[in-house]
């Protein structure tokens, strides 16, 4: 598989988050192709590039779009998922940093495709960088008439706020984040109804990822056929893939949907010298890790599925043999905990239980029943809460035990920090002397 | 210290951003802690008379996120990543050595209010592991000899500069930026680094960069 920049063609230039750099390789020319058509047009031109929600879930993004109910009187609103903080996840905060008119670009397109006027873009409140990088894009597309009153002449108008979160991870729930957004405690709502139809202020709402909406302007340009070129027919299309952890080059990697891990890991430079590969993990820590065996299995919805995880975010952490598996799960429950917005019983007490459950573990002082009782405990979460958060948390460990449960059921006795040194599963230089 | 006039306008301004009061809700209490550092009393008052809140309201709100601070700080935040992936990379031996250099555990700040060491969660920096931020600007890479330096830097009274970012101003500031205000200093920090272009550099090498742009333009000359 090749590499295909697109997102990223152009981050190696020192002005790629200006307009300037931007609209230097054809930026905001998407713009004007799209508002010189019809609104239903793009929505069946997104459908037919069959992209997928880039935010973890994978969900069709045309088909989202398509069911906002239209003509129905109300104002309807775009609201992009910036606040990225999925354990392992680091693409869009890269992608804001670097090429962030592509999202503002990409903002107003979907607006005018599902006729919203208002558009809000929720970043995570941690990344200042990334905030003043978007504000300044969204300024500079004012100035230049791409936002505001009659955009460019077609009688659409588009406002964006730019709008920062307070250090929650619910927020990057759908619901959870409009609640945020009107300015309540970040917890999920039920669904139905959706955000498509009752979302923001309950009016129609669509809540997109920062990459799914920043890649609408290159499939504006490109077409469907040139998306659906990469990929598979249910994946198609490029991704940022960023990898992280025991490689020797960590970083982001653009290729197409299908890639494999065995490709990533390569132009990664492999796995860590003097070190093999012991579990990686697909995307983000809220799906089941995976182990040398599921190298070939390409990068796609359906494929990794198959091999009993999920695509989410698909920003791979890599893990080498130095590492503990009970010690890198316990952590995880550690932040599930700490982020469980406490409204449904199953994940708020069941993520305290977790933990303390897997901390014996990880101590060497746990029992074949606290195995037991965590993979219980696991059970009783996971479809019992309204959002995902619960399913996340119950996650990890089942899918550790399916490949590690005789390291996991040494915690009876032994603590973590006795079986794997965790000095040597540092990457600091000096300290592995 | 108490809420400045120049930040009750630029509350005012803030409203005018939603379309509903209410939503108005977490920028306000990001600038009520850019004048005082964290949310206090009069901070709360004049937010919930801005938005048309009881401050029973807005109480429930600030305590629900992590980033209203209960107490001031010291002059810089310094957060250590003690995610999964960035604590078994560097992260937790990291937190251990600040811990022991500074004399001080999570929350706390050292005794001559230079350094409020934190425990944090994923940064979305995971490539850049072990990270730290410092008033919430990246520290990518981080070793334990560096986030010393960072600390005795600070402690200093030295000026540090983030990695992908800018030179690390105080909390206070830092708060008025993430309340969406313009501080100037988007050109500042190069986002160009190794974990950044990684990819890149090795499609450029391998002429796959200059395939898919040509991919592109053929695309787009063949008409939608």
């Amino acid at each position: 598989m090749p590499l295909t920049p697109v997102l990223s063609a152009h981050w190696d230039e020192a002005d790629s988050y200006t307009i300037d750099g931007y609209r230097r390789h054809g930026g905001y020319t998407a713009l004007g192709t799209a508002l010189g058509r019809q609104p239903d047009d793009l929505i069946q031109l997104v459908k037919d590039s069959g992209l997928r929600g880039r935010g973890g879930a994978g969900f069709p993004t045309g088909m989202k779009w398509g069911f906002v109910p239209q003509g129905d009187g109300k104002p309807h609103y775009l609201v992009v998922n910036a606040d990225e903080s999925e354990p392992g996840a680091c693409k869009d905060v890269p992608l804001m940093l670097a090429n962030p008119h592509s999202l503002v670009e990409g903002v107003v397109i979907s607006s005018y495709a599902i006729r919203a006027t208002h558009a809000f873009i929720y970043v995570r409140g941690e990344v200042p960088h990334a905030i003043r990088r978007v504000m300044a894009a969204v300024n500079e597309a004012y100035s230049a008439g791409f936002l505001g009153k009659n955009i460019q002449g077609s009688g659409f108008d588009l406002d964006v706020t730019v709008h920062s979160g307070a250090g929650a991870y619910i927020c990057g729930e759908e619901t959870a984040l409009l609640d945020s957004l009107e300015g309540y405690r970040g917890q999920p709502r039920l669904k139905p109804p959706f955000p498509a139809v009752a979302g923001l202020y309950a009016s129609p709402t669509v809540v997109n990822n920062v990459e799914t909406v920043a890649t609408v302007p290159y499939i504006v340009n490109n077409g469907a056929e040139w998306y659906t070129s990469y990929g598979s027919e249910k994946s198609p299309g490029v991704k940022l893939f960023a990898v992280s952890g025991h490689v020797e080059r960590p970083g982001i990697y653009e290729a197409p949907m299908g890639t494999t891990m065995r490709e990533l890991l390569e132009w990664s430079g492999g796995i860590r010298k003097g070190h093999t590969l012991k579990f990686w993990v697909p995307g983000g820590s809220s799906v089941p890790l995976l182990t040398e065996e599921h190298l070939d299995v390409p990068y796609t919805y359906e494929d990794i599925a198959a091999a009993g995880s999920m695509l989410g975010t698909g920003t791979p952490m890599v893990f080498d043999e130095t590492t503990s598996v009970t010690r890198v799960v316990t952590r995880w429950l550690e932040f599930y905990k700490h982020e469980s917005c406490g409204k449904c019983t199953p994940c708020r007490e069941g993520t305290y239980w977790l933990v303390d459950l897997l901390r014996r573990l990880e101590n060497g002082v746990g029992s074949e029943e606290d195995i037991a009782r965590i993979n219980d405990v696991s059970a009783q979460i996971a479809g019992r809460s309204f959002c995902a958060l619960g399913d996340a948390a119950a996650t990890p460990f089942p899918g550790a035990m399916k490949y590690f449960a005789d390291e996991i059921a040494l915690g009876a006795q032994n603590a973590a920090s006795d079986l794997y040194d965790p000095v040597a599963t540092t990457v600091l230089a000096g300290v592995n002397a | 210290m108490a809420i400045s006039e120049t930040t009750r306008a630029q509350m005012r301004e803030v409203l005018d951003r939603y379309p509903r009061k209410r939503s108005a809700l977490m920028p306000l209490l990001h600038l009520a802690q850019a004048d005082e550092g964290h949310i206090t009393a009069e901070g709360r008052a004049v937010v919930a008379e801005l938005v048309e809140l009881t401050e029973a309201e807005v109480t429930a709100v600030s305590t629900f996120y992590t980033m209203y601070l209960k107490r001031k700080s010291g002059q810089v935040r310094v957060g250590v990543c003690i995610n999964s992936l960035c604590a078994v990379l560097g992260g937790d031996a990291i937190w251990d050595a600040l811990v022991e250099h500074c004399g001080v555990g999570h929350g706390q700040t050292t005794d001559d209010g230079a350094v409020t060491l934190e425990r944090i969660e994923c940064q979305a920096a995971c490539s850049h592991a072990p990270v730290m931020t410092a008033n919430w600007e990246f520290l990518d890479d981080m070793t334990v000899e560096t986030a010393k330096q960072v600390v005795d830097d600070v402690r200093a009274g030295r000026q540090i500069t983030s990695t992908r970012g800018p030179a690390v101003r105080t909390f206070e500031e830092a708060e008025r930026t993430i309340a969406c205000f313009d501080d100037g200093l988007t050109a500042e920090g190069d986002h160009r680094d190794d974990r950044m272009l990684a990819g890149l550099r090795l499609a450029q090498g391998n002429g796959d960069a200059e395939a898919t742009a040509r991919a592109q333009a053929d695309a787009a000359a063949k008409g939608r």
